[in-house]
């Protein structure tokens, strides 16, 4: 039976039209294209808006449409639009295609004719297709109302409770022996100068103490298997060496340690802690860790002090890694950021200069609980310092380091200047390229800083030395830099100079990455749905992503895209069921001969393998809820056995066949060429 | 080890960095590097030739890349002298990179029956052949008279790490290979922190001012760190800080005297070689007494050495850690 | 890229200095951050640091930028260029400025175009560079007096043999002198093209 299909050719206002004479290629597909079913053939200004779908819709139920080609923008942005609008005319929507002829034809080429040949033969390749689409149904699958947030920084743990509040439970891992992430080191946050710990504490004993939180500190995801909806993931709880049944939070074990350690993580490496130890005294869940490296037990068989002393008997040399497993039915990263390591920067001085200090190191330093009490001195943990330079940008808009700006370095920097004010009187030089103090009462807070008396010097900084060559130079650090606005070189002698450094993606953020099967952009960052319309989400189903490991930027973004991932997961387990695209591959067990190729090359781990069995032979069998119809398995089989719904070998040599149907070089009236029959 | 070698105008017999090729061939069969010079090199042109010509520079380079890529199939070409060797590296990475360029080179090479290929020598300095090929290790073995006593002041200059066209062999601000060098002939090395900055190059003969003010900057820091002694790796750093360094005094009424000699030379006195064969006696601010540390003529009377650091307070707060402090030069 | 219009000369001042430097220079990429001015040794001596001589190209000031004693202040230490964060070849651009203000005679003041010109002499007769000659011509022209200041020195290379009373001259003199004057032929053509031919 001949199929009945409809060609809609779209303008786009002059996008397409522009370009491509749409009108002239919709008369020739009702014409040249009828012999292959096409019965009518229109082109209008706008098919997405309501009349355009409506026009379909009509053509549907009058002319009895049992296929539509729809010849406008990338399918990408309105394939739902137009595949929704044929299911409420009473088509299945499978049964609609889209091709591309703004992103492929219009927006790409510059001679009109050969566009206009062109978009000819992908409506002829999509009309080919199309007749072999099948009318298929989504998948239903159940939600597991349960959520798994990693990373116990600020939106983690605004992801966490919003989660929670409403009703469902949320496992929170969280790698370090507390929650608080970045947040918990910074003295004072901007604009407001809140105490950070102050406004983040309330959050952090929230969720230590919701029933709906289970905590699951000191721990890290080892695997994730499962679909969206029916996550399993495996989680590694790291031993503490200590027992929480029994531990109450003294902190003696602490106080009684006699091993000293430089703490590189929690102090910024500026301070120390001991070998037991809560990373600072408002950790929640307030139970220590012992770091077994730096443990002179673990490391020569004796001490055990904390054990002699702790009144409670909570120390447990003998514990071990335990790993859990959780049924989840979504996932939200909020793993953060890690800073640019100035010691890249030779001609910054850091760590061969004493007095050169990291943004990281300032906010300890200036933070009432951090090693020197808050008071801003020197190395030498004694010298006030009389003059201090503030340098913006390190690491960061350098083609050399990190090409993209970190949002939070201005603004941190007008913080800082604040502080050294505020707490020492002393002269404060900011040297920056652009003043980047964007969002709510950010420029007003600059306002202020300028009103304190801090000396602004527009240039980036060439170089910080020791080595004196002027008088008053001696025994000084001496920032050498271009004071742009007056276009000559200066030389300002100061006690201490503050690196704002840049902010990176962690570590190991693209193996996290890969274990939910998500990737990360060339700078690292974890790749969103759609920069601009969905930064929380994934092209992954159910793993979503909040704060800064999406890219850099402040708390309240960072809690806001925390509260945003929260309401699509509240959203997707309030829908109990989750429908999933029915394009995806399936295998033929007939004539799969288990050689395993598409096993490792689905990104997706969606593909398992069957081992054989006294009734079958081994098979390899797709999950059709991971399954994301990417294809690659169909191409790779070498027996042909994988078949991708929507995407079969038939549709795509059909669609093949009527891109080069027509002849090259045309003039604007292409004959099809027909195919030679096939000898009987 | 052979390569083709390029010793530059000022190496040449009668030229002011001719001691550094003394000291370079006295070395040589210590270390086990054969130089095979390519035959009738060119000038490489300095910062004077491409300061007024564009096509031609180029070309006056090229004619000594062809030459030495028929220098016995040798691919490699080592130059003692940081200015030359930043104009070869140079010319050949644009002759890489850009084709409109190497074309018309060649054009003008035809002129000369000569023809360039793109890649086809890498030029080498001198100090990145004997650290890397040679290697630490090598060396430290060959040491027979350590320079023990010696504090020096180890001065790169510019053009030896900066841009470094193909690719970093240290890091262009704060350098360490030739620290770790002299470490391992024995010497005490001051942390030097202008060791990169600029010698002037030719400004003497363009701003006096200027130039000056730059060859006082590194003494003066030289001095600040108490080197008995600068070492260099180009001889145009060597005249400026050597041949000028009594002009800069008179001119800024300073007293300075601190010697200036060449990394070679400092290898062969560690080898055991005679100052005589190493050229040493050329400087124009004596060396005599420096070297006298280290028993190479009659040793003076020892002076106090004045404290280095004072001791750490103990409220001081943690310094981060360096990589090099990661990574030891293991010997 | 430097745009060109439709007989290939480049559109403005900024295109051409673009287009007078070998490979890629990136100098529409200058933010004007002032890490150039900021690093370079010589830089409180010039007229204009080197990121004000960048602002002024593109601002199409040719006349100032060419009168400018910055590109001869410059001294090759490529600390602009490697710092540079938006990958600027500065050095090589302020080569192009030296030899645009030189080919248009822009540039009044003598001695730095001058020593480069004795220079260039010897290499173009010799092949090799001879400095006995160079500096004896340059200073007596430029700084007669200077020759007192530097006499101990001066003789102190003679009695240590650093300096030699003749030239060295290469074998392959005129070869070198064929290639040289056919590259300068087609610099000459390019520059028609990009410097208009202007005087």
């Amino acid at each position: 039976m001949t199929e009945r299909i409809g060609v809609y050719v779209c303008h786009c206002g002059s996008n397409i039209a522009g370009m491509v004479d749409v009108a002239e290629v919709a008369k020739w597909a009702g014409e040249k294209l009828a012999s292959r079913g096409v019965v009518v053939a229109r082109d209008y200004k706008f098919m997405c808006s309501s009349t355009g779908q409506e026009i379909i819709q009509k053509d549907i139920k009058e002319l009895g449409l049992t296929r539509v080609v729809v010849a406008a923008c990338s399918p990408h942005l309105h394939e739902p639009t137009f595949r929704t609008a044929c299911e409420r005319a009473g088509l299945n929507p499978y049964l609609c295609e889209m091709v591309s002829i703004r992103e492929q034809v219009s927006w790409v080429h510059t001679d009109k004719a050969a566009a206009t040949e062109k978009s000819k033969a992908m409506i002829a390749g999509g009309v080919e297709r199309v007749i072999y689409n099948e009318p298929l149904e989504p998948l239903r699958v159940p939600i597991n109302p349960n959520t798994l947030v990693v990373g116990g920084g600020i939106a983690g743990i605004q992801a966490a409770l919003e989660i929670a509040d409403q009703g469902t439970h949320v496992y929170l891992v969280e790698r370090e022996p507390s929650i608080g992430g970045h947040m918990a080191q910074f003295d004072k946050t901007f604009p407001t100068l809140d105490c950070s710990a102050c406004i983040l504490t309330p959050k952090m004993v929230q969720v230590g103490n919701h029933p709906n939180i289970t905590l699951l500190s000191y721990s890290e995801v080892t695997n994730v298997d499962g679909y969206v909806g029916n996550f399993t993931v495996t989680v590694k709880k790291k031993a503490r060496y200590v027992n929480t049944d029994l531990c109450n939070g003294c902190g003696l074990c602490q106080e009684k340690c006699p091993k000293k350690v430089i703490d590189t993580v929690f102090e910024a490496g500026l301070g120390y802690r001991k070998a037991i130890y809560r990373p600072f005294p408002q950790a929640v869940p307030k139970y220590p860790v012992i770091d077994r490296e730096n443990c002179t037990f673990f490391q020569k068989g004796t001490c055990k002090a904390c054990q002699k002393f702790c009144p409670t008997g909570a120390i447990d040399f003998n514990q071990k890694d335990e790993y859990i497993t959780l049924q989840v039915g979504n996932c939200i990263l909020a793993t953060g950021y890690d800073v640019f390591d100035a010691r890249r920067i030779s001609q910054y001085g850091y760590g061969r200069l004493a007095n050169v200090f990291t943004s990281l190191e300032f906010e300890r330093l200036s933070n009432a609980a951090g090693p020197t009490g808050g008071k801003i001195v020197l190395r030498d943990g004694v010298t006030v310092p009389q003059t201090v330079g503030i340098i913006h940008c390190v690491g960061s808009r350098d083609k050399h380091y990190n090409n993209y700006c970190s949002v939070i370095c201005c603004m941190q920097s007008l913080k800082f200047a604040h502080l050294v004010k505020e707490r020492t009187g002393a002269t404060v030089y900011n040297f920056y390229m652009d003043m980047r103090t964007a969002y709510k009462d950010y420029d007003e807070f600059y306002q202020r800083v300028l009103e304190e008396g801090t000396l602004f010097v527009r240039g980036r900084v060439a170089e910080v030395t020791d080595a004196a060559r002027l008088p008053g130079e001696e025994g000084k650090l001496i920032i050498q830099v271009e004071d742009t606005f007056i276009g000559k070189q200066r030389r300002i002698p100061v006690d201490m100079v503050i690196l704002s450094v840049g902010l990176e993606p962690r570590r190991d953020a693209k193996e996290l990455g890969k274990l939910f099967g998500i990737s990360c952009a060339a700078a690292g960052w974890f790749i969103e749905r759609h920069p601009k319309l969905d930064p929380v989400a994934t092209m992954t189903e159910g793993i979503f992503i909040a704060g800064a490991c999406q890219g850099p930027k402040d708390i309240p973004a960072s809690v806001a895209q925390g509260a945003a991932a929260a309401a699509r997961v509240v959203g997707k387990i309030q829908q109990k069921e989750i429908s999933i695209e029915p394009i995806r591959a399936s295998i033929d067990k007939e004539r799969c001969s288990a050689c395993r190729i598409c096993n490792n090359l689905c990104p997706f781990k969606a593909i398992r393998f069957v081992e054989a069995t006294e009734n079958e032979p081994a098979y390899s069998e797709v999950n059709p809820a991971l399954c994301q119809g990417c294809g690659t398995c169909v191409a790779a089989c070498p027996s042909g056995a994988i078949h991708g719904t929507a995407f079969s070998t038939q549709q795509i040599i059909a669609q093949i066949d009527g891109l080069t149907s027509l002849k090259p070089g045309g003039d604007g009236h292409g004959a099809r060429v027909e195919a030679e029959p096939v000898p009987a | 080890m052979r390569y083709s070698v390029f010793p530059g105008c000022s190496l040449e017999k009668g030229a002011i960095g001719y001691p550094y090729w003394q000291s370079i061939e006295a070395i040589l069969p210590h270390l086990g590097i054969e130089l095979v010079e390519v035959d009738d090199w060119n000038c490489c042109g300095a910062t004077e030739y491409i300061a007024l010509n564009r096509m031609a520079a180029y070309a006056l380079v090229a004619r000594t890349l062809a030459l030495a890529a028929k220098t016995d199939g040798l691919r490699e070409m080592v130059a003692p002298c940081s200015a030359c060797y930043l104009n070869l590296s140079k010319a050949d990475t644009y002759l890489t990179q850009d084709s409109v360029l190497a074309e018309k080179v060649n054009r003008a090479l035809a002129a000369g029956g000569l023809h360039y290929h793109p890649g086809s020598v890498k030029t080498r300095h001198l100090l990145d052949v004997i650290v890397n090929d040679v290697g630490y290790k090598a060396i430290a073995q060959k040491v027979t008279k350590p320079l023990t006593g010696l504090r020096i002041a180890p001065y790169y200059g510019c053009l030896i790490g900066r841009p470094a066209f193909y690719g970093q062999i240290d890091d262009p601000e704060y350098p360490v290979t030739l620290d770790k060098l002299l470490r391992v002939l024995g010497a005490e090395v001051v942390d030097y922190p202008v060791k990169a900055h600029c010698c002037g190059g030719h400004m003497t003969q363009i701003s006096e001012a200027t130039a000056f003010d730059l060859i006082r900057r590194l003494i003066k820091s030289a001095a600040d760190t108490q080197a008995d002694l600068i070492v260099t790796v180009c001889p145009m750093c060597q005249m400026n800080l050597d041949g000028f360094q009594n002009a800069m005094n008179r001119y800024f009424k300073t007293d300075y005297r601190i010697p200036v000699l060449y990394f070679t030379q400092m290898i062969g006195l560690a080898f055991g070689e005679s100052a005589r064969a190493l050229g040493i006696g050329a400087e124009i601010v004596d060396a005599r007494p420096a070297l006298s540390r280290i028993g190479v003529e009659v040793p003076p009377v020892e002076e106090a050495r004045p404290a280095r650091r004072a001791r750490r307070p103990k409220e001081a707060l943690p310094m981060p850690v360096m990589p090099e402090e990661e990574e030891e030069v293991e010997l | 890229m430097p745009e060109v219009v439709s007989n290939g000369a480049p559109r403005t001042f900024l295109d051409q200095v673009v287009a007078a430097t070998p490979s890629k220079c990136h100098l529409e990429m200058c933010i004007q951050c002032g890490t150039c001015g900021g690093s370079c040794p010589s830089g409180p001596d010039m007229d204009h640091t080197p990121r004000t001589l960048f602002a002024m190209i593109r601002a199409g000031m040719p006349d100032q930028v060419l009168r400018s004693n910055t590109p001869w202040y410059c001294v090759s230490c490529y600390y602009c260029m490697v710092r540079c964060p938006q990958d600027v070849h500065i050095t090589d651009v302020m080569y192009t400025l030296k030899r645009m203000s030189v080919k248009l005679k822009k540039y009044d003041e003598a001695i730095a175009a001058n020593f480069s010109k004795t220079f260039i002499f010897w290499v173009e007769n010799f092949g090799r560079s001879f400095e006995l000659g160079l500096m004896s011509q340059h200073m007596l022209r430029h700084n007669p007096f200077g020759v007192f200041r530097i006499a101990d020195m001066g003789v102190g290379m003679v009695t240590k043999g650093r300096i030699s009373f003749t030239p060295k001259r290469i074998k392959g003199i005129d070869g070198l002198r064929a290639i040289l004057a056919k590259a300068k032929e087609i610099e000459a053509e390019d520059d028609a093209r990009i410097l208009g031919g202007a005087e």
